[in-house]
């Protein structure tokens, strides 16, 4: 039972991790219809800015604010200087253009950093079990990231349904005509939405730092994640995205942590051993194809075109 | 009587709370030119896509040839000899005018999984291209890529392609939409002829020409057919003369 | 228009030429690293031709073409571990597995469009990964050594450098002259037809799926080849093979050397992987220089190599 509830715990952590991945995806793709690659290499330097300003300044939190504003700029400046040209283009030059990218981050890094991987070591305050409920322990850390992504994607829906920017991007979603004939300073918006974007990688990228290693490649796996929750939610569709990430942060989680004891009663304990990883990492992937085949356009299309 | 060539009943089609074809039924009888008329937004496009099977309607039914179509494929029911010209020029942009015509015609000759002889070297399939161009009057032109062919001559294939299907049943989507007046006049004669071999159904916003052509009108407003009469009836159809009196007024307002 | 379109025949043909005369420059020169090469760009430009046909021609934009090298490759890789040689098995068995695993995929992806079919082909791919990830017994993760190449008789040695690097070639070039007769056949033109606009074709009478379908399967089973090719070559097949990444690389070929042109893709892989070589040679940051390039040569360059050429009549 309380194997059940920490991994339950888990499956929300890293499904909301995964939304925050998402959400700056599935805006820039819905408004821009950019299929950007190089949204997992965005992930990636957040983890690297995060390692790096927080060994620098000594701060835990002066280092995460530093890294989060470092990949605001560095979102900002990839659409200014390339991305923006690739609007209104074909969705392979996208793919082209933003897999150049991804090689270019990877060896950007390597460069940089090393070879080698990087740790964030988490401050003392942040590594002590918190008791949530009687009698069930839950690392501090862990619990902050869900609090963080939860307040994030509260903000995020706050501001895409309350404000006038977000009522842009809502219309922007789901048509695009639209927001052009209304007289507003594209370019603008669209550099802030990618700049948004950018940072919520970011931040998903600095937050995982200090669970797993920072290295070189750590974006290209969870983009695909990434990629395949915004398919499932439907593109441009925030809501389908939080859902969507949510529902395979919990499966993949609880498969990997339950799949083997599962398949221990039916197999032997040396097949199964070996075949629940693989299972457990193509469940996800099952779920899409199950989704796409009954619904070609995700479960919550934003738009009709 | 006769069983008409198509026969559509009780049709029903709505988007949202938007009824687009509402309880539409209508009849056209082998050999005739029956034209459908009717304001903007009188759901003319929405019942021709349900006609040619790109569209499902919600209830109602569909028989051509005495055969209920209302559930086939599009593809089939080219199969049985129903063709339709788009509204929009919906053709091969990156294809000659001789390659669009002769694929309509290799449709309609067996299936198509031969994998190895040149298909451009098929003599009968060319032969039938040539000859249907030159029925509209595009044979000079067979051999430029659709996308460099003026918008008349665009409109002009889009016939072609249709008539190169062998058709018994042709739906034409506003075939004269932007055209000019010679082009126009142009399409009226070939539609003169035209209608001397296969039933036409004809949706059309230009009166002069629909009202010298059509054997009998159906005019539709609010996805409803208001009257079905011969010319000379429709012309003096009270009703109708509202209807489109009444657009008449909200166009004028809206500019 | 008719100079250009030379000059993209002059170009394949030269191509043709100096793959052709490539191992008679090898021995003479004594460098026999260029052959080892140039083995592999063959083994991945005929990869990129089938990736060509459906995405160039048939305009299915696949994100999982990768999964066919590795099921080709773990096909022979399979069944040269339990003991069966034989090429004239192998071969037939990577090709016919590839066909299966292409017509359920395509049956079920092609239901979708645009992105979601890039999407849908891109899941199934990593699915085929984690299938061979899980494959324990041949190795799993750390994928199987293939300690002896496909036998086939008498007919042809696949360790002789020479006749394995020939063997590629024919099997490029008969790749090369399928797509050419299929592009031009009535199929091929249907195929093409539904790329440019499937409404229209649907209209005058042809079911799309079934023609779709078909051609995915071809494709598929051209790069399953490809990876049989490809496993022989490296003596060796990993889950690795089939990594999303590697999809990438054959889209990048494609469009690098210019979609549904018939050599472009023999010309993005050659340029392609050759500027891998010649960029790791120069510095360890290679990606460096060849990101921002693929940038450039997206931002600058439409329509890829052959396309900066000139466009034929045609195509």
């Amino acid at each position: 039972m309380l194997l059940v509830v920490e991994q339950f715990l888990n499956g929300l952590q890293f499904g909301l991790l995964l939304f925050l991945l998402a959400a700056g995806l599935t805006l820039v793709f819905g408004i821009m219809d950019l299929v950007n690659l190089a949204h997992g290499s965005l992930y990636m330097m957040g983890a690297y800015f995060a390692a790096t300003f927080v060994a620098w300044t000594g701060n835990f939190l002066l280092g995460i604010v530093l890294a989060l504003g470092a990949s605001l700029l560095l979102g900002i400046v990839l659409e200014l200087v390339a991305l923006r040209h690739l609007y209104g283009r074909d969705h392979l030059d996208h793919v082209l253009a933003t897999f150049g990218l991804i090689l270019f981050f990877n060896d950007a890094v390597r460069l940089i950093w090393g070879p080698a991987g990087l740790a964030l070591p988490l401050p003392a305050w942040l590594t002590v079990p918190v008791q949530i409920v009687p009698g069930v322990f839950y690392p501090a850390y862990r619990l902050a990231i869900i609090v963080v992504a939860l307040a994030v994607a509260l903000g995020l829906y706050l501001v895409v349904m309350k404000t006038r920017v977000g009522m842009l991007i809502r219309a922007g979603a789901s048509n695009r005509e639209m927001i052009g004939a209304l007289g507003i300073n594209i370019k603008l918006l669209y550099t802030l939405v990618f700049g948004l974007g950018a940072a919520l990688a970011g931040l998903a990228g600095l937050m995982q730092a200090p669970i797993l290693t920072v290295q070189i490649g750590m974006g290209e796996n969870i983009l695909i994640l990434a990629f395949v929750i915004i398919v499932i939610g439907g593109i441009g569709s925030i809501r389908g995205a939080f859902l969507a990430a949510i529902f395979v942060g919990m499966i993949d989680t609880l498969g990997r942590a339950f799949l083997p004891d599962l398949l221990r009663k039916i197999l032997s304990s040396a097949a199964a051993s070996t075949a629940a990883p693989a299972l457990s990492s193509m469940l996800i992937y099952l779920l899409m194809a199950i989704v796409l085949v009954i619904r070609p356009e995700g479960l919550f299309p934003a738009s009709k075109r | 009587m006769t069983e008409p060539l198509l026969r559509v009943e009780n049709l029903v089609r709505t988007f949202g709370g938007i009824t687009a074809t509402d309880n539409l039924s209508l009849q056209a009888a082998e050999g005739e030119l029956h034209a459908i008329i009717g304001p903007n937004g009188a759901g003319k496009t929405t019942l021709i896509t349900q006609l040619t099977g790109q569209l499902q309607p919600n209830s109602g039914s569909i028989h051509f040839g005495g055969r209920d179509i209302t559930r086939l494929p599009a593809y089939k029911r080219s199969a049985l000899g129903l063709a339709r010209s788009f509204q929009i020029t919906s053709l091969l942009r990156d294809f000659t005018a001789a390659d669009n015509v002769a694929l309509a015609a290799q449709a309609h000759d067996g299936h198509s999984f031969y994998f190895w002889g040149n298909a451009r070297k098929e003599k009968h399939l060319r032969e039938a291209a040539h000859a249907t161009l030159s029925r509209v009057g595009l044979e000079p032109r067979a051999d430029v890529i659709v996308s460099r062919l003026s918008h008349g001559e665009q409109r002009q294939l889009e016939l072609a392609v249709a008539l190169a299907t062998k058709p018994r049943l042709l739906l034409l989507d506003e075939p004269m939409a932007g055209l000019g007046v010679s082009e126009s006049a142009r399409m009226v004669e070939l539609l003169k002829e035209l209608r001397r071999e296969v039933t036409i159904i004809l949706v059309e916003h230009d009166m002069e020409a629909v009202f010298a052509l059509a054997d009998r009108i159906s005019v539709l407003v609010y996805g409803r057919v208001i009257a079905c009469d011969v010319p000379a009836a429709i012309r003096t159809n009270e009703d109708v003369k509202r209807a489109y009196l009444g657009e008449q007024h909200a166009v004028t307002r809206h500019d | 228009m008719t100079a250009s379109f030379n000059a993209r025949n002059a170009v394949a043909a030269l191509v043709v030429a100096g793959l052709v005369l490539l191992p008679l420059y090898s021995s003479l020169s004594g460098n026999i690293f260029i052959l080892t090469l140039f083995t592999r760009i063959v083994i991945f430009a005929l990869a990129a031709i089938s990736l060509n046909l459906i995405m160039g021609y048939g305009g299915m934009m696949s994100f999982g073409h990768a999964a066919y090298l590795g099921i080709g490759g773990y096909a022979v890789g399979i069944l040269a571990f339990e003991g069966i040689g034989s090429g004239f098995i192998q071969f037939p068995v990577a090709l016919a597995s590839s066909a299966l695993f292409a017509l359920v995929i395509g049956a079920l992806s092609l239901r979708t469009r645009g992105v979601y079919f890039i999407m849908i082909t891109l899941a199934f791919a990593q699915m085929a990964y984690y299938v061979a990830s899980g494959l324990a017994r041949y190795g799993g993760d750390d994928g199987l050594t293939i300690y002896k190449r496909s036998d086939f008789g008498g007919l042809i040695n696949l360790s002789g450098k020479v006749q394995f690097y020939y063997l590629c070639l024919f099997c490029l070039l008969g790749g090369i002259y399928l797509v050419w007769r299929i592009v031009n056949s009535r199929f091929g033109l249907v195929v093409q037809g539904l790329r440019s606009n499937e409404a229209r074709m649907q209209a005058i009478g042809f079911p799309a799926t079934r023609y779709r379908l078909v051609c995915f399967v071809i494709a598929g089973m051209m790069c399953g080849l490809s990876g049989a090719l490809n496993a022989n070559n490296t003596d060796f097949i990993s889950p690795a093979v089939m990594y999303w990444t590697r999809s990438g690389d054959l889209m990048v070929m494609v469009i690098l050397g210019g979609m549904g042109s018939l050599f472009g893709p023999v010309i993005g892989a050659i340029v392609y992987l050759l500027l891998e070589e010649f960029l790791s040679q120069l510095t360890e940051y290679w990606a460096l220089v060849m990101g921002p390039l693929l940038l450039l040569i997206v931002l600058f360059g439409r329509g890829g190599i052959m396309g900066m050429l000139g466009r034929s009549g045609r195509d």
